[in-house]
């Protein structure tokens, strides 16, 4: 089985800027590993349920006890830019293309 | 050629460092000097931290002097896989989009490692956020075998591996998603322990695939494993998915021998693609704990064919929704010339990102994206479940399973990077292990014809690790391997 993959749309969606050349190199390989990954609905049956995690948990609580929160500088310690102690962006509206 | 400080094991090291015989001080400065002689060659290191790690020693020395009982790990020097978060100390994740990043808090299993007298040497590289089998995926340049410096420490962990194998650590911490910390223990002649998943908290592992990430331990023995997995396991709020279950003394039982211990051979994992060096040296060693009073028969996990298509649509699902937060906005790297947000965020994912985390970023994007979410992802999440059954049927006839770790030693570097495929295919005996989330152990058993270590895999049930450790140790014991790799032969 083929697999035909719209890599624009992908890469669109995974907001990934890929060069011409990755995007030819991409399609050929995600098409053979997802050729191998198909493999699994050969034996995938409906009565089969699925695993999110091997050994699950479920409502999983802490003592509700205050502790302090990150300080404001060293949250914006990393920040490529920042002002006024906030994270500082190019503008939000997007420019046409 | 003597051994060094640095070359002795930590069980050693804690006796002689308790008994007065040395200081912590001198172990790490044996340490240091070994990252001195040989790391330009081997690259185990993206970060070297010597002034903590001496600073951290003569505390522990002078509070030694006061007499007060010091953990097994106090004073020994460690390093730390570059995905495991350090306060203040770069955390690359072997990526560029994480090159000036300063962790504003500290991973749980360095924690608590640190807390108990642990002293960083420095981060180890790895390939980019743990994705690869060979460390050439790393942004910083691979790191050497230190059996053969043409040749890749295996992967992810490989600055881990290649490091204790060296000598450069007495031990280390990484992290194993599909065989992460087995793969490059076994590739360096070093033990390798992927514990129950949930047993180590994730807390500051920073993320490749939740369901699936575990932290473990390279050391030269097995003893120093059962150490150092006693440090750092346990419940930890922080981490929703940590197991409350009290820790057991691992050590003890350690001795026990394998009298009696039902061995399953795995059938699956003998077959065509494994080097027949690999095959026969494990089949020798199966033979030896025949010899030491285990009953030995053949395991199967019919599902074993469908591991590694379930793991490339699971891992780089998780992967792609994890590394999503990787945007140039709060941290990390961001790309010059965006015209609004968003064109930066394209831009800066696209400068930052090496080869395979594009792959697999895609390939995880495309599995969950709409119309193929069934069909890919659910279908192998049903696939997990099936391994999962596998494992629970073989654990009922057998308390242990033996496998190859990797299908072959230690290949050239450049030999498989541009085949996906053939190096997705050196996880194949460890990958489900990681969908099943049961413990497992790589343990030195031999080498090749070329002089390259090869490894053998334990796997035991959920919680297992007592048993695990009991079977490594006594096989180790058995086999007595002295494992000096020749980078050595200078220094």
């Amino acid at each position: 089985m083929a697999v035909e993959i719209d890599i624009d749309h992908v890469a669109r969606l995974a907001r990934l800027a890929l060069t011409d050349e990755e995007k030819t190199q991409l399609r050929s390989q995600l098409a053979l590993i997802l050729e191998h990954a198909a493999k699994v609905s050969e034996v995938a049956a409906d009565d089969v349920p699925p695993t999110a995690y091997a050994i699950p948990r479920a409502n999983v609580y802490r003592e509700d006890t205050p502790e302090p929160s990150i300080p404001q500088a060293e949250a914006l310690a990393n920040a490529p830019e920042r002002e006024d102690g906030r994270f500082k962006v190019p503008r939000i509206v997007e420019a046409d293309r | 050629m003597t051994d060094a400080l640095c070359d002795l094991t930590g069980g050693e090291l804690a006796t002689k460092i308790a008994g007065g015989e040395i200081s912590a001080t001198e172990v790490v400065e044996s340490s240091l000097e070994r990252i001195e002689a040989v790391d330009d060659e081997i690259h185990a290191f993206l970060t070297r931290t010597p002034e903590v790690a001496l600073e951290r020693a003569a505390e522990l020395d002078a509070h030694r002097g006061t007499g007060a009982p010091q953990h097994a790990v106090a004073g020994i020097p460690l390093a730390l896989k570059d995905v495991l978060a350090t306060m203040g100390i770069r955390t690359t994740c072997g990526s560029l989009i994480l090159e000036n990043y300063l962790p504003p808090y500290e991973s749980t299993a360095w924690a608590r490692l640190s807390g108990h007298g642990g002293v960083l040497a420095g981060k180890t590289n790895c390939d980019e956020f743990a994705m690869g089998s060979s460390n050439e995926n790393s942004a910083y340049g691979p790191v050497r075998n230190p059996w053969d410096l043409e040749r890749v420490p295996g992967g992810s962990s490989g600055g881990s591996a290649a490091a204790v194998a060296a000598g450069e650590v007495v031990w280390a911490l990484g992290t194993d998603t599909g065989g992460s910390v087995r793969q490059p223990a076994s590739l360096c002649g070093v033990v390798g322990l992927k514990p129950t998943y949930g047993l180590v908290s994730r807390y500051g592992l920073i993320a490749f695939a939740s369901s699936l990430d575990t932290v473990g331990t390279l050391t030269r023995s097995v003893r120093d494993a059962a150490v150092m997995l006693g440090a750092i396991a346990g419940k930890d709020h922080r981490d929703a998915t940590s197991l409350d279950e009290d820790v057991p003394d691992y050590l003890a039982g350690l001795e026990g021998g394998v009298d009696g211990l039902r061995v399953g051979v795995v059938a699956e994992a003998f077959g065509e693609g494994v080097e027949p060096a690999v095959r026969d040296s494990v089949r020798a060693s199966v033979d030896r704990l025949a010899d030491l009073g285990a009953s030995v028969g053949e395991a199967t996990l019919p599902h074993a064919e469908y591991t590694l298509s379930a793991y490339y649509l699971i891992a780089p699902s998780e992967a792609s929704s994890n590394l999503a937060r990787y945007d140039g906005v709060r941290y990390g790297f961001r790309a010059e010339g965006g015209t609004d947000s968003i064109d930066m965020m394209f831009r800066t994912r696209g400068e930052g990102f090496g080869p395979e985390v594009k792959r697999r970023i895609m390939l995880g994007t495309y599995a969950l994206s709409a119309g193929y979410y069934d069909a890919y992802y659910g279908q192998a999440q049903k696939v997990r479940t099936l391994i999962i059954r596998d494992y629970e049927k073989a654990f009922a006839d057998f308390d242990v399973l033996v496998s190859p770790t990797s299908p072959t030693t230690a290949f050239r570097l450049g030999e498989k990077v541009d085949d996906p495929m053939a190096m997705y295919l050196n996880d194949i005996f460890t990958i489900p292990a990681n969908l099943a989330g049961v413990p497992a152990i790589s343990v030195p058993c031999g080498l090749d014809d070329a002089s390259l270590p090869i490894g053998l895999q334990l796997t035991a049930p959920v919680l297992g690790e007592q048993v695990l450790f009991r079977a490594a140790h006594a096989l180790e014991r058995d086999l007595g391997l002295v494992l000096r790799p020749p980078v050595l032969a200078g220094v």
